[in-house]
């Protein structure tokens, strides 16, 4: 009854060619960005705005950019972590070498020096596919995270191999506060994420798909491979070093090349997985899921104990906690192996019949 | 839908139910791990600053009648982690966090600017950021006790002694393996100081994490032939290194680890490979001690306590916990005589670690003598002590082979102001001045 976009008539080609053609969903999307630009600030404490919403954003972004790699485009990649580690460096040093670095000029280079990087070692995709390529990008996580260790030049001759991020200002306005950098880290992360729901249905994005779903038959109607593989590697690559420079300056503050370790990978494999592939929407739901229920999990298991008069041996809830994450994992892919979006899109279909299904 | 409404009903239940808690309570946060490639020194070291803070509590009542309250937060030694536990929990309790524990190097790193800005002290023993030590540039951070570069020297001083004389080190090779982290590299720098001092040779060679694997290493150690080899190793790599060195043939009495590679967990897994190796530490093991007893009388015998395994009681890791806590006990304490016997503030603690001084009449008094060393903090010094003692492992347990070795301050502590100034000049922190502070 209410989403149904019955007696919505498109009457140009601009209305019909809109990133969001139902009414419905336009009004859910300005209603989402307005809660998050306007409402959350003023109800969220610093515990939420600094520990769960910044870092989810920011994953989400890195989601979005691995989902157009492997979900629009059809190629494995397992070096995530070490494009965002790119772009956290690429960031820390643009600011640090070039005098009056404008910080969002830098977050951009960041990603264009990741995209750079992601060219590169895309390149093996023109011949190799699947798992193959899967342990070729897997080279590109070891070597960036090596290069970052052994070259003292990238973390400025620290000792330890630590960057501390410098503080970020636009016009003079210091981003410094938990709420700042949330705001800064969700404007970031909107433009991003539409600029990435438009290229998806673009020309481009269609190629992606036609690659992904048969690459030789794409290249019979005249798409070449090679381009479109090595623009998805680099557009890839730019969200994942935008994302890894936020990491470093919205999130945490200091970074060392180890904390994008080969694990930081699989997890945001993982939230594309569980999101859905190829799905802008399933990127946030994976990033919510992932981020959020170890954190959730790890503050219901104390209460629980208080509530129940247990006292669990020390180690026990933390594996506990473990178990219930991997198990609720596996539900999910059991109950929609097309993840989050998809049960999203069900959900939708039923909505629009509702309440006279047939 | 019923059911959704009372698991609803349930979780809003358990939320109230934690909110009410009572006034004089102070309130310490416990993020460590008790998972992963390093839960055998998470556990353990939490196990006996847990197990301290509850005898406290049931002795005598928590410190000068202020309870002492706690909440565990897994960090899984991962630094995103560890900085979401530090928020969950710097507000809790009626003044908040008393002071963080991150244990884990690179987590203390991720709370330096975020805990002076939100004034709750971070007290990392033994571990973090080396040049904190300079508490005019850094006054929340407390790497307590000794810290890296401290270690490394003393280190190098037992060395000398092994070989005869400081001056006998001329001409030596010693082989620096470290866990390649931040924890890892932080000695590389005073190494290579102190290598051109006594005129040794210093090679460096890293282990990627979590460094179950070191073939090519210990191949590249047989290669060098050094005298010594220092073992800078955290968890798993460590026993794995032992092992390595035994089939490359690299005599084990020739081996010093730092204080996180000389525990139980790091040699018993590498069962008679491990047999003869030396280590630093800043605490000793064993259960002769007063206030291990105390623990056993007040938590065990009343079926309480943290640990599952009895037989860790005493164990290195498990003392170090003790030292934990009875470091926090203290300066709480010492705070009280300023601002009075009530909860207090994470500012207000700080002052507390800054004025903190245990005697050897204190430890006494604790049961802790000879379990650590004395310990003064300053504004200008937030190490307070420096010293360590060496033990070997005899196959079954830890012998203690040196009293208390100071570190060569003369070297360490110009390092340590010049890195801390860099630090000030690059984030234009202007330091404090110590003859202000009182």
């Amino acid at each position: 009854m209410l989403y149904r976009e019955a007696g919505q008539f498109k009457t140009s080609y601009a209305a019909d060619q809109q990133v969001f053609p139902i009414r419905q969903d336009r009004i859910g999307v300005a209603a989402a960005l307005v809660v998050a630009f306007l409402v959350v600030p003023l109800v969220a404490n610093q515990y939420w705005l600094s520990a769960i919403l910044t870092p989810f954003l920011i994953f989400a972004l890195a989601t979005i950019g691995l989902n157009i790699l492997t979900g629009y485009a059809g190629q494995l990649s397992l070096g995530t972590a070490a494009f965002m580690a790119v772009g956290a460096f690429a960031a820390y040093n643009f600011v640090l070498r070039v005098p009056d670095m404008p910080i969002l000029l830098a977050f951009a280079l960041a990603g264009v020096s990741a995209a750079l990087i992601g060219i590169v070692f895309g390149l093996p995709s023109l011949r190799i596919k699947g798992f193959y390529l899967a342990v070729a990008t897997l080279a590109a996580q070891f070597f960036v995270v090596w290069a970052l260790t052994h070259f003292p030049w990238f973390s400025n001759y620290s000792t330890s191999g630590v960057i501390s991020a410098q503080k970020m200002e636009i016009l003079g306005f210091a981003f410094d506060t938990p709420v700042r950098k949330y705001l800064l880290a969700l404007s970031i992360v909107a433009v991003l994420a539409i600029a990435a729901k438009n290229m998806v249905r673009s020309s481009v994005g269609r190629a992606w798909m036609a690659v992904r779903d048969m690459d030789v038959a794409a290249a019979v109607i005249g798409i070449r491979p090679l381009p479109t593989k090595l623009l998805a590697f680099a557009i890839s690559s730019f969200y994942c070093g935008v994302a890894g420079a936020l990491y470093a300056f919205a999130y945490l503050g200091t970074v060392e090349p180890e904390g994008f370790n080969l694990d930081l990978s699989f997890r945001i494999l993982f939230m594309v997985i569980i999101g859905g592939v190829g799905s802008i929407l399933g990127s946030f739901l994976g990033a919510a899921f992932i981020v959020l229920l170890p954190i959730f999990l790890n503050t219901m298991a104390p209460l629980l104990e208080h509530r129940l008069g247990l006292q669990l041996p020390a180690g026990l809830t933390s594996n506990l906690e473990l178990i219930v994450f991997g198990s609720l994992i596996i539900f999910f892919l059991a109950v929609e192996p097309h993840g989050l979006a998809r049960l999203w899109q069900i959900g939708k279909e039923k909505l629009r019949l509702w309440p006279f299904p047939h | 839908m019923k059911s959704v409404r009372q698991a609803l009903l349930g979780v809003v239940l358990l939320g109230a139910a934690a909110t009410v808690h009572a006034q004089n309570e102070q309130f310490i946060p416990m993020n460590g791990y008790w998972v992963g490639p390093y839960a055998p020194g998470g556990s353990g070291i939490f196990g006996g600053f847990i197990d301290y803070v509850n005898m406290i509590n049931a002795r005598e009542g928590g410190v000068n009648g202020v309870k002492l309250t706690y909440e565990k937060c897994e960090t899984e030694y991962n630094n995103a982690r560890g900085v979401e536990c530090y928020e969950r929990q710097k507000k809790k309790g009626p003044t908040g966090a008393t002071m963080v524990h991150p244990l884990s190097t690179g987590i203390t790193y991720s709370l330096i600017e975020k805990a002076a800005a939100d004034k709750i002290p971070v007290v990392s023993i033994g571990y973090g950021r080396t040049d904190a030590s300079d508490g005019r540039v850094f006054p929340y951070i407390f790497p307590l006790i000794t810290n890296y570069w401290s270690q490394n020297t003393a280190k190098i001083k037992f060395i000398g002694a092994k070989e005869g004389g400081m001056d006998k080190l001329k001409g030596k090779k010693i082989v620096n393996i470290y866990h390649e982290s931040a924890y890892g590299k932080e000695t590389i720098p005073v190494l290579d100081a102190q290598a051109a001092k006594y005129g040794f040779t210093v090679t460096h060679i890293p282990v990627p994490h979590p460094g179950n694997e070191q073939g090519a290493q210990w191949l590249q150690v047989r290669q060098i032939k050094p005298d010594w080899v220092i073992l800078r190793g955290w968890g798993v790599m460590n026993p794995v290194a032992l092992k390595a060195a035994a089939r490359a043939g690299f005599p084990r009495e020739k081996i010093v680890g730092v204080w996180w590679s000389g525990a139980e967990e790091d040699t018993i897994p590498a069962g008679a490979a491990a047999k003869g190796y030396i280590a630093a530490g800043f605490n000793v093991a064993g259960t002769n001690f007063p206030v291990i007893a105390e623990i056993k009388k007040y938590i065990y015998a009343k079926g309480r306590g943290e640990m599952e395994d009895q037989t860790r009681i005493g164990s290195i890791y498990y003392n170090r916990g003790v030292v934990h806590g009875i470091v926090t006990v203290e300066a709480i304490r010492k705070a009280q005589e300023k601002y009075g016997k009530k909860a207090l503030t994470g500012e207000q603690i700080r002052w507390g670690l800054e004025n903190l001084s245990i005697s050897d009449a204190n430890l006494k008094a604790l049961g802790a003598a000879g379990f650590m060393q004395p310990l003064k903090v300053s504004c200008l010094d937030h190490e307070g002590g420096g010293a360590v003692k060496f033990q070997q492992w005899d196959g079954n347990k830890w012998v203690v082979l040196t009293d208390w070795i100071t570190p060569d301050r003369e070297l360490v502590r110009p390092m340590i102001e010049q890195s801390a100034a860099a630090y000030a000049k690059e984030k234009n922190i202007t330091p404090r001045d110590c003859s202000k502070e009182s």
